[in-house]
Protein backbone atom coordinates (compact mmCIF):
# COMPACT_ATOMS: atom_id res chain seq x y z
CA UNK A 1 0.00 0.00 0.00
CA UNK A 2 1.42 3.35 -1.01
CA UNK A 3 0.67 6.32 1.26
CA UNK A 4 1.29 9.82 -0.01
CA UNK A 5 0.71 13.24 1.54
CA UNK A 6 0.32 15.94 -1.09
CA UNK A 7 1.21 19.52 -0.29
CA UNK A 8 3.93 22.19 -0.63
CA UNK A 9 5.01 22.01 3.00
CA UNK A 10 2.89 24.54 4.84
CA UNK A 11 1.79 23.89 8.41
CA UNK A 12 -1.35 22.02 7.35
CA UNK A 13 0.63 19.64 5.18
CA UNK A 14 3.12 19.00 7.98
CA UNK A 15 0.27 18.33 10.39
CA UNK A 16 -1.33 15.88 7.99
CA UNK A 17 1.99 14.09 7.58
CA UNK A 18 2.46 13.86 11.32
CA UNK A 19 -1.04 12.51 11.93
CA UNK A 20 -0.71 10.01 9.10
CA UNK A 21 2.60 8.76 10.45
CA UNK A 22 1.03 8.36 13.88
CA UNK A 23 -1.93 6.47 12.44
CA UNK A 24 0.39 4.19 10.48
CA UNK A 25 2.42 3.47 13.59
CA UNK A 26 -0.67 2.84 15.72
CA UNK A 27 -1.95 0.33 13.19
CA UNK A 28 1.40 -1.43 13.28
CA UNK A 29 2.02 -0.97 9.58
CA UNK A 30 5.56 -1.07 8.28
CA UNK A 31 5.03 1.67 5.74
CA UNK A 32 6.62 5.05 5.04
CA UNK A 33 4.55 8.13 4.38
CA UNK A 34 5.72 9.78 1.18
CA UNK A 35 5.63 13.54 0.92
CA UNK A 36 4.85 14.96 -2.50
CA UNK A 37 5.76 18.63 -2.63
CA UNK A 38 6.30 19.25 -6.32
CA UNK A 39 3.23 20.90 -7.81
CA UNK A 40 3.66 19.20 -11.15
CA UNK A 41 3.33 15.86 -9.40
CA UNK A 42 0.52 17.06 -7.17
CA UNK A 43 -1.55 18.23 -10.11
CA UNK A 44 -1.46 14.72 -11.59
CA UNK A 45 -3.78 13.66 -8.80
CA UNK A 46 -6.43 16.04 -10.07
CA UNK A 47 -6.95 18.03 -6.89
CA UNK A 48 -7.39 21.74 -6.38
CA UNK A 49 -6.71 22.06 -2.70
CA UNK A 50 -3.92 20.96 -0.45
CA UNK A 51 -3.15 19.17 1.78
CA UNK A 52 -4.40 15.84 0.54
CA UNK A 53 -3.97 12.19 1.40
CA UNK A 54 -3.66 9.55 -1.31
CA UNK A 55 -3.62 5.76 -0.94
CA UNK A 56 -2.31 3.71 -3.88
CA UNK A 57 -2.67 6.69 -6.19
CA UNK A 58 -6.27 7.55 -5.27
CA UNK A 59 -7.01 10.67 -3.29
CA UNK A 60 -9.03 9.86 -0.17
CA UNK A 61 -9.07 13.17 1.68
CA UNK A 62 -8.55 16.61 0.15
CA UNK A 63 -8.25 20.19 1.35
CA UNK A 64 -8.30 19.57 5.07
CA UNK A 65 -6.50 17.91 7.94
CA UNK A 66 -8.60 15.02 9.25
CA UNK A 67 -8.38 13.55 12.73
CA UNK A 68 -6.03 10.64 13.35
CA UNK A 69 -9.08 8.47 13.89
CA UNK A 70 -10.38 9.31 10.45
CA UNK A 71 -6.98 8.57 8.90
CA UNK A 72 -6.94 5.22 10.65
CA UNK A 73 -10.38 4.41 9.24
CA UNK A 74 -9.22 5.31 5.75
CA UNK A 75 -6.14 3.13 6.13
CA UNK A 76 -7.99 0.12 7.48
CA UNK A 77 -10.61 0.37 4.73
CA UNK A 78 -7.84 0.43 2.15
CA UNK A 79 -6.20 -2.60 3.68
CA UNK A 80 -9.29 -4.76 3.45
CA UNK B 1 -31.42 16.62 19.93
CA UNK B 2 -28.78 18.46 18.02
CA UNK B 3 -31.13 21.40 17.41
CA UNK B 4 -31.81 21.80 21.12
CA UNK B 5 -28.07 22.02 21.72
CA UNK B 6 -27.73 24.59 18.99
CA UNK B 7 -30.62 26.70 20.34
CA UNK B 8 -29.11 26.58 23.81
CA UNK B 9 -25.71 27.60 22.49
CA UNK B 10 -27.29 30.57 20.69
CA UNK B 11 -29.09 31.72 23.85
CA UNK B 12 -25.93 31.50 25.94
CA UNK B 13 -23.98 33.33 23.28
CA UNK B 14 -26.45 36.23 23.13
CA UNK B 15 -26.48 36.55 26.90
CA UNK B 16 -22.70 36.60 27.23
CA UNK B 17 -22.35 39.01 24.33
CA UNK B 18 -24.78 41.46 25.83
CA UNK B 19 -23.14 41.32 29.24
CA UNK B 20 -19.64 42.07 28.04
CA UNK B 21 -19.64 45.83 28.15
CA UNK B 22 -21.18 46.18 31.62
CA UNK B 23 -18.97 43.34 32.83
CA UNK B 24 -15.81 44.96 31.50
CA UNK B 25 -16.69 48.26 33.14
CA UNK B 26 -17.44 46.56 36.42
CA UNK B 27 -14.23 44.56 36.19
CA UNK B 28 -11.91 47.49 35.56
CA UNK B 29 -13.52 50.14 37.68
CA UNK B 30 -15.26 48.31 40.53
CA UNK B 31 -13.37 45.07 40.96
CA UNK B 32 -9.87 46.29 40.31
CA UNK B 33 -10.68 49.78 41.61
CA UNK B 34 -8.90 51.51 38.81
CA UNK B 35 -9.17 55.24 38.45
CA UNK B 36 -11.58 56.15 35.71
CA UNK B 37 -9.74 58.07 33.06
CA UNK B 38 -6.34 56.51 33.79
CA UNK B 39 -4.46 54.95 30.89
CA UNK B 40 -4.26 51.52 32.48
CA UNK B 41 -7.96 51.41 33.36
CA UNK B 42 -8.82 52.39 29.83
CA UNK B 43 -6.64 49.68 28.38
CA UNK B 44 -7.90 47.01 30.75
CA UNK B 45 -11.53 47.82 30.14
CA UNK B 46 -10.94 47.78 26.41
CA UNK B 47 -9.26 44.40 26.60
CA UNK B 48 -11.85 42.75 28.85
CA UNK B 49 -14.62 44.02 26.64
CA UNK B 50 -13.10 43.43 23.24
CA UNK B 51 -11.25 40.15 23.65
CA UNK B 52 -14.24 37.92 24.53
CA UNK B 53 -16.43 39.91 22.15
CA UNK B 54 -14.17 39.29 19.19
CA UNK B 55 -13.81 35.61 20.07
CA UNK B 56 -17.58 35.25 20.31
CA UNK B 57 -18.13 36.93 16.96
CA UNK B 58 -15.42 34.82 15.42
CA UNK B 59 -16.97 31.61 16.69
CA UNK B 60 -20.32 32.43 15.18
CA UNK B 61 -18.91 33.54 11.88
CA UNK B 62 -16.53 30.68 11.39
CA UNK B 63 -19.31 28.24 12.24
CA UNK B 64 -21.74 29.80 9.79
CA UNK B 65 -19.20 30.11 7.01
CA UNK B 66 -17.97 26.59 7.66
CA UNK B 67 -21.46 25.42 6.81
CA UNK B 68 -21.82 27.70 3.77
CA UNK B 69 -18.54 26.35 2.46
CA UNK B 70 -19.84 22.82 2.37
CA UNK B 71 -22.01 24.09 -0.47
CA UNK B 72 -19.18 25.69 -2.42
CA UNK B 73 -16.22 23.53 -3.26
CA UNK B 74 -13.41 24.67 -5.59
CA UNK B 75 -14.68 22.04 -8.05
CA UNK B 76 -18.04 23.71 -8.16
CA UNK B 77 -16.47 27.14 -8.49
CA UNK B 78 -14.36 25.93 -11.36
CA UNK B 79 -17.36 24.50 -13.13
CA UNK B 80 -19.21 27.77 -12.77
CA UNK B 81 -16.28 29.81 -14.05
CA UNK B 82 -14.98 27.63 -16.89
CA UNK B 83 -15.78 29.07 -20.24
CA UNK B 84 -17.26 32.31 -18.95
CA UNK B 85 -16.04 35.32 -20.85
CA UNK B 86 -14.16 38.10 -19.17
CA UNK B 87 -16.13 40.81 -17.39
CA UNK B 88 -18.97 38.46 -16.42
CA UNK B 89 -16.38 35.91 -15.40
CA UNK B 90 -14.52 38.47 -13.33
CA UNK B 91 -17.70 39.34 -11.44
CA UNK B 92 -18.50 35.72 -10.69
CA UNK B 93 -14.92 35.01 -9.73
CA UNK B 94 -14.92 37.89 -7.28
CA UNK B 95 -18.18 36.76 -5.70
CA UNK B 96 -17.15 33.12 -5.53
CA UNK B 97 -13.84 34.06 -3.95
CA UNK B 98 -15.76 35.19 -0.91
CA UNK B 99 -17.47 31.86 -0.28
CA UNK B 100 -14.98 29.31 -1.57
CA UNK B 101 -12.67 27.91 1.07
CA UNK B 102 -9.14 29.14 0.57
CA UNK B 103 -5.83 28.75 2.30
CA UNK B 104 -2.74 30.31 0.77
CA UNK B 105 -1.07 26.98 0.14
CA UNK B 106 -4.04 26.02 -2.01
CA UNK B 107 -3.41 29.06 -4.19
CA UNK B 108 -1.22 27.10 -6.57
CA UNK B 109 -3.36 23.98 -7.14
CA UNK B 110 -6.38 26.24 -7.46
CA UNK B 111 -4.64 28.46 -9.97
CA UNK B 112 -3.47 25.54 -12.08
CA UNK B 113 -6.83 23.80 -11.81
CA UNK B 114 -8.66 26.88 -13.04
CA UNK B 115 -6.28 27.93 -15.76
CA UNK B 116 -6.01 24.50 -17.36
CA UNK B 117 -9.75 24.00 -17.60
CA UNK B 118 -10.73 27.04 -19.56
CA UNK B 119 -10.96 29.73 -16.91
CA UNK B 120 -9.25 32.85 -18.36
CA UNK B 121 -6.17 34.14 -16.56
CA UNK B 122 -7.79 37.44 -15.62
CA UNK B 123 -10.82 35.69 -14.16
CA UNK B 124 -8.60 33.36 -12.14
CA UNK B 125 -6.72 36.36 -10.80
CA UNK B 126 -9.97 38.04 -9.77
CA UNK B 127 -10.64 34.97 -7.72
CA UNK B 128 -7.14 35.01 -6.25
CA UNK B 129 -7.60 38.59 -5.13
CA UNK B 130 -11.02 38.28 -3.58
CA UNK B 131 -10.48 34.96 -1.83
CA UNK B 132 -7.99 36.11 0.79
CA UNK B 133 -9.04 39.75 0.92
CA UNK B 134 -12.80 39.58 1.16
CA UNK B 135 -12.56 37.34 4.11
CA UNK B 136 -15.69 36.44 6.04
CA UNK B 137 -13.81 36.76 9.30
CA UNK B 138 -12.88 40.33 8.45
CA UNK B 139 -16.43 41.11 7.34
CA UNK B 140 -18.22 39.96 10.41
CA UNK B 141 -15.68 41.47 12.76
CA UNK B 142 -16.00 44.78 10.94
CA UNK B 143 -19.75 44.43 11.28
CA UNK B 144 -19.54 43.66 14.97
CA UNK B 145 -17.16 46.46 15.79
CA UNK B 146 -18.05 49.21 13.36
CA UNK B 147 -21.53 48.51 12.10
CA UNK B 148 -22.96 47.26 8.88
CA UNK B 149 -21.99 50.31 6.82
CA UNK B 150 -18.26 49.78 7.26
CA UNK B 151 -18.62 46.05 6.67
CA UNK B 152 -20.61 46.63 3.50
CA UNK B 153 -18.08 49.20 2.34
CA UNK B 154 -15.28 46.72 2.80
CA UNK B 155 -17.20 44.00 0.98
CA UNK B 156 -18.17 46.25 -1.89
CA UNK B 157 -14.79 47.84 -2.46
CA UNK B 158 -12.95 44.56 -1.95
CA UNK B 159 -15.08 42.95 -4.64
CA UNK B 160 -14.65 45.94 -6.90
CA UNK B 161 -10.88 45.79 -6.60
CA UNK B 162 -10.88 42.05 -7.24
CA UNK B 163 -13.12 42.32 -10.30
CA UNK B 164 -11.45 45.33 -11.86
CA UNK B 165 -7.84 44.31 -11.26
CA UNK B 166 -8.53 40.82 -12.59
CA UNK B 167 -10.16 42.33 -15.65
CA UNK B 168 -7.29 44.76 -16.21
CA UNK B 169 -4.73 42.00 -15.80
CA UNK B 170 -6.69 39.90 -18.28
CA UNK B 171 -6.64 42.72 -20.83
CA UNK B 172 -2.88 43.03 -20.47
CA UNK B 173 -2.48 39.55 -21.93
CA UNK B 174 0.07 38.36 -19.43
CA UNK B 175 -0.20 34.66 -20.22
CA UNK B 176 3.42 34.59 -21.33
CA UNK B 177 4.43 35.22 -17.75
CA UNK B 178 2.77 32.14 -16.40
CA UNK B 179 5.30 29.34 -16.03
CA UNK B 180 4.97 27.29 -19.20
CA UNK B 181 4.71 23.96 -17.45
CA UNK B 182 1.40 25.09 -15.98
CA UNK B 183 -0.31 25.17 -19.35
CA UNK B 184 1.19 21.84 -20.20
CA UNK B 185 -0.40 20.22 -17.18
CA UNK B 186 -3.27 18.03 -18.25
CA UNK B 187 -6.42 18.77 -16.30
CA UNK B 188 -6.71 16.21 -13.56
CA UNK B 189 -9.27 13.52 -13.03
CA UNK B 190 -11.61 16.04 -11.42
CA UNK B 191 -14.01 14.97 -8.65
CA UNK B 192 -11.29 13.66 -6.46
CA UNK B 193 -12.83 14.86 -3.26
CA UNK B 194 -15.61 12.33 -2.76
CA UNK B 195 -17.29 14.82 -0.47
CA UNK B 196 -19.93 15.99 -2.91
CA UNK B 197 -23.13 15.48 -0.95
CA UNK B 198 -23.36 15.94 2.78
CA UNK B 199 -26.44 15.78 4.94
CA UNK B 200 -27.23 18.54 7.44
CA UNK B 201 -25.77 16.73 10.38
CA UNK B 202 -22.47 16.41 8.52
CA UNK B 203 -22.58 20.06 7.49
CA UNK B 204 -23.05 21.16 11.08
CA UNK B 205 -20.18 18.87 11.96
CA UNK B 206 -18.00 20.68 9.42
CA UNK B 207 -19.03 23.97 10.97
CA UNK B 208 -17.98 22.81 14.40
CA UNK B 209 -14.74 21.39 13.04
CA UNK B 210 -14.04 24.74 11.39
CA UNK B 211 -14.54 26.53 14.71
CA UNK B 212 -12.22 24.16 16.54
CA UNK B 213 -9.66 24.42 13.79
CA UNK B 214 -9.72 28.13 12.94
CA UNK B 215 -10.62 29.71 16.27
CA UNK B 216 -8.31 27.24 17.95
CA UNK B 217 -5.49 28.43 15.76
CA UNK B 218 -6.26 32.12 15.57
CA UNK B 219 -7.11 33.08 19.15
CA UNK B 220 -3.54 33.87 20.30
CA UNK B 221 -3.24 36.32 17.42
CA UNK B 222 -6.59 37.82 18.29
CA UNK B 223 -5.62 38.31 21.92
CA UNK B 224 -2.25 39.74 20.95
CA UNK B 225 -3.89 42.08 18.46
CA UNK B 226 -6.41 43.21 21.04
CA UNK B 227 -3.71 43.73 23.63
CA UNK B 228 -1.90 46.02 21.20
CA UNK B 229 -5.20 47.70 20.44
CA UNK B 230 -5.83 48.11 24.16
CA UNK B 231 -2.43 49.70 24.66
CA UNK B 232 -3.04 52.09 21.78
CA UNK B 233 -6.50 52.80 23.13
CA UNK B 234 -5.25 53.60 26.59
CA UNK B 235 -1.93 55.22 26.00
CA UNK B 236 -1.76 56.85 22.62
CA UNK B 237 -3.10 60.38 22.66
CA UNK B 238 -6.47 60.96 21.09
CA UNK B 239 -5.42 62.56 17.86
CA UNK B 240 -1.96 61.13 17.46
CA UNK B 241 -2.92 59.05 14.47
CA UNK B 242 -4.66 61.99 12.87
CA UNK B 243 -1.31 63.63 12.34
CA UNK B 244 0.16 60.71 10.38
CA UNK B 245 -2.87 58.86 9.13
CA UNK B 246 -5.47 61.57 9.07
CA UNK B 247 -7.17 63.09 6.11
CA UNK B 248 -4.84 66.05 5.89
CA UNK B 249 -1.74 64.14 4.83
CA UNK B 250 -1.88 63.12 1.16
CA UNK B 251 0.88 60.58 1.59
CA UNK B 252 -0.82 58.60 4.33
CA UNK B 253 -2.74 56.35 1.93
CA UNK B 254 0.25 55.32 -0.23
CA UNK B 255 2.28 54.85 2.92
CA UNK B 256 -0.41 52.65 4.44
CA UNK B 257 -0.58 50.53 1.29
CA UNK B 258 3.20 50.22 1.01
CA UNK B 259 3.47 49.23 4.66
CA UNK B 260 0.62 46.79 4.36
CA UNK B 261 1.66 44.83 1.29
CA UNK B 262 4.62 42.94 2.76
CA UNK B 263 2.90 42.50 6.08
CA UNK B 264 0.66 39.60 6.73
CA UNK B 265 -1.84 39.07 9.44
CA UNK B 266 -4.90 36.97 9.63
CA UNK B 267 -8.04 39.06 9.47
CA UNK B 268 -8.94 38.54 13.10
CA UNK B 269 -5.67 39.83 14.47
CA UNK B 270 -5.70 43.06 12.57
CA UNK B 271 -9.22 44.20 13.36
CA UNK B 272 -8.52 45.44 16.88
CA UNK B 273 -5.57 47.43 15.59
CA UNK B 274 -7.88 48.92 12.97
CA UNK B 275 -10.30 49.83 15.72
CA UNK B 276 -7.70 51.47 17.88
CA UNK B 277 -6.33 53.45 14.92
CA UNK B 278 -9.78 54.65 13.92
CA UNK B 279 -10.55 55.56 17.49
CA UNK B 280 -7.50 57.77 17.54
CA UNK B 281 -8.38 59.82 14.54
CA UNK B 282 -6.92 57.91 11.62
CA UNK B 283 -8.95 58.44 8.47
CA UNK B 284 -11.25 55.58 7.49
CA UNK B 285 -9.90 55.36 3.95
CA UNK B 286 -6.31 55.08 5.10
CA UNK B 287 -7.11 52.41 7.67
CA UNK B 288 -9.19 50.33 5.26
CA UNK B 289 -6.45 50.59 2.66
CA UNK B 290 -3.95 49.40 5.21
CA UNK B 291 -6.14 46.49 6.21
CA UNK B 292 -6.76 45.42 2.62
CA UNK B 293 -3.09 45.62 1.81
CA UNK B 294 -2.17 43.52 4.81
CA UNK B 295 -4.63 40.69 4.34
CA UNK B 296 -5.08 40.87 0.59
CA UNK B 297 -1.46 40.88 -0.53
CA UNK B 298 1.13 39.06 1.44
CA UNK B 299 4.74 38.12 0.98
CA UNK B 300 4.16 34.45 1.87
CA UNK B 301 1.46 34.22 -0.78
CA UNK B 302 3.66 35.93 -3.39
CA UNK B 303 6.44 33.50 -2.62
CA UNK B 304 4.14 30.53 -3.11
CA UNK B 305 2.74 31.98 -6.32
CA UNK B 306 6.29 32.28 -7.64
CA UNK B 307 6.05 28.58 -8.37
CA UNK B 308 3.52 29.21 -11.09
CA UNK B 309 3.90 32.87 -12.00
CA UNK B 310 7.02 34.59 -13.23
CA UNK B 311 8.25 37.63 -11.35
CA UNK B 312 6.96 40.27 -13.81
CA UNK B 313 3.45 38.91 -13.42
CA UNK B 314 3.68 38.78 -9.66
CA UNK B 315 4.88 42.37 -9.58
CA UNK B 316 2.16 43.48 -11.98
CA UNK B 317 -0.38 41.63 -9.90
CA UNK B 318 0.74 43.29 -6.68
CA UNK B 319 1.00 46.62 -8.45
CA UNK B 320 -2.47 46.57 -9.97
CA UNK B 321 -4.15 45.38 -6.80
CA UNK B 322 -2.12 47.79 -4.69
CA UNK B 323 -3.12 50.61 -6.97
CA UNK B 324 -6.77 49.63 -6.67
CA UNK B 325 -6.48 49.66 -2.89
CA UNK B 326 -4.83 53.06 -3.09
CA UNK B 327 -7.66 54.51 -5.17
CA UNK B 328 -10.25 53.11 -2.78
CA UNK B 329 -8.38 54.60 0.17
CA UNK B 330 -8.28 58.05 -1.40
CA UNK B 331 -11.90 57.88 -2.49
CA UNK B 332 -12.99 57.14 1.03
CA UNK B 333 -10.98 59.91 2.55
CA UNK B 334 -12.51 62.30 0.08
CA UNK B 335 -16.07 61.08 0.25
CA UNK B 336 -16.49 60.31 3.92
Amino acid sequence: MRIQVLGPGCTKCKELTKRTENAVRLLGLELTVEKVTDFREIMKFGIMMTPALAIDGTVKIVGRVPTEAEIQTVLTTALS
Amino acid sequence: MQWIAVALAVAVWIFVYRSLEPFSNWFAFDLLRMRAGSHLASSVQFFIFEAPKVVLLLTVVVFGVGIVRTFFTPERTRRILAGKREAAGNVFAGLLGVVTPFCSCSAVPLFIGFVTTGVPLGVTLSFLVSAPMVNEIALVLLFGLFGWKVALLYLGTGLLIAIVSGWVLGRLRLERWVESWVYQTTPGAGEASGESSLNWSERVGQGRAAVKDIVGKVWPYVLAGIAVGAAIHGYVPENFMASIMGKGTWWSVPLAVLLGIPMYSNAAGIIPIVQALLGKGAALGTVLAFMMAVIGLSLPEMIILRRVLKVPLILTFAGVVGFGILVVGYLFNILI
